[in-house]
């Protein structure tokens, strides 16, 4: 049962923290964008294409960090790992 | 879909993810690394998914007019003169580009098609595999994505990586590329020599692994999510709650598959200018 629990809130927080950090980042990129955007259009198709990259970048810790919490919330490893504890 | 052993009860919600998990292997695997175990599943879409690929260019080669082109071939173009106006900016070296430039097509294109397995209803092709296996004396096991198989995304990253050795070499001679593992990035003094080459090899495999993680994370969490919102559906009986969950299903996937579409894309796109920075970086001299 405690493991149960445990796992659940590690499972938020591994979303959760993740979540924060790539929206942070994502949001100051995409305002930095638009900003220099704003500065200079001519080089708007340029930047996009960079743009489009780093969001990918930021965002693939996070999506890593998802697919294990969820695992984790859906197929919990640890609860095998106990069944197979000598008692 | 009955888990294992053809339970008589229908699956509990972790049985169902479980079961999905499972790769149709050809032998029990032991641990993390495991050479012995091939997995069938992604072996085989990765390379039809492949061939599939190849086909479908040569097709658009094959009928290629330098009149006004169709549809198709005029795709095609965007998306090879997309890949090579990337390569043009990043790789600055002609005659590697020849190789550099369609490899980085060819990446694109196959792990576009790959991840877009995807996009094919979660139960599908198990399901069809859930009558035909047996039948053919397999498991019913099936993972129909193979970008969500750590396997096959080490195996790209790693051949990336063999890669930007082979120019490296190629590029600098082997001298030159040892003076620079051992000198590249605080100097070229005799005591700093142990931490520089430490660094280099910590770089080579953090580029590698992450680039490997990044695709199989991405398209493992979308397939999970899929799974997840095919339970919602799963769990569908004549009541209040039961019905709010199918009509969730129904919303919850449309949305997920609409911003998948964005993901796949965006995942190949990556893996694709990755490789192109990391072959541009085995041509800069430090």
């Amino acid at each position: 049962m405690e493991v149960i629990s445990f796992v659940a809130l590690a499972a938020g927080l591994i979303i959760g923290l993740g979540a924060v950090g790539a929206c942070i980042g994502i949001g100051i990129m995409g305002g930095k964008y638009l900003e220099s955007a704003g500065r200079q259009p001519e080089l708007m198709g340029e930047l996009q294409t960079k743009m489009f990259l780093l969001a990918g970048l930021i965002d693939a810790a996070f999506i890593i960090g998802t697919g294990i919490a969820l695992w984790f919330a859906t197929a919990n490893p640890f609860l095998a790992q106990i069944a197979n504890l000598p008692k | 879909m009955a888990a294992q052993g053809q339970a008589s009860h229908a699956p509990t919600a972790g049985e169902y993810i479980v079961h999905h998990l499972q790769h149709l292997q050809t032998g029990k695997q032991t641990g993390v690394v495991d050479m012995s175990v091939m997995n069938m599943d992604s072996l085989f879409f990765s390379i039809s998914l492949g061939v599939l690929g190849c086909w479908l260019l040569w097709l658009a080669a094959r009928k290629a007019t330098s009149g006004v082109p169709g549809r198709f071939q005029a795709a095609v173009e965007m998306l090879v003169e997309m890949v090579d106006s990337q390569a043009k900016g990043i790789v600055h070296n002609a005659q590697s580009r020849k190789l550099v430039a369609p490899l980085a097509l060819t990446v694109f294109v196959w792990i576009f098609m790959m991840n877009a397995m995807d996009l094919l209803p979660v139960d599908l092709l198990p399901a069809i595999w859930h009558q035909a296996g047996p039948a053919l004396g397999a498991k019913d096991y099936l993972r129909v994505v193979p970008t969500a198989d750590l396997s096959v995304t080490m195996g790209l990253s790693l051949s990336v990586l063999l890669i930007c050795l082979y120019y490296n070499v190629k590029i600098k001679g082997l001298g030159g590329w040892v003076h620079e593992l051992f000198s590249a990035p605080f100097g070229d003094k005799w005591f700093l020599y142990p931490v520089n080459f430490l660094m280099q090899i910590i770089e080579f495999i953090a580029k590698t692994v992450s680039h490997g993680m990044r695709l199989f994370g991405n398209m493992y969490a979308g397939e999970l999510i899929f799974m997840l919102i095919a339970l919602m559906g799963g769990a569908f009986v004549f009541s209040a709650t039961g019905i709010a969950l199918a009509i969730g299903h129904v919303i919850a996937g449309t949305v997920w598959a609409i911003f998948h579409i964005l993901i796949i894309t965006l995942q190949a796109f990556v893996f694709m200018m990755l490789t192109l920075v990391y072959v541009g970086q085995a041509h800069d001299a430090h």
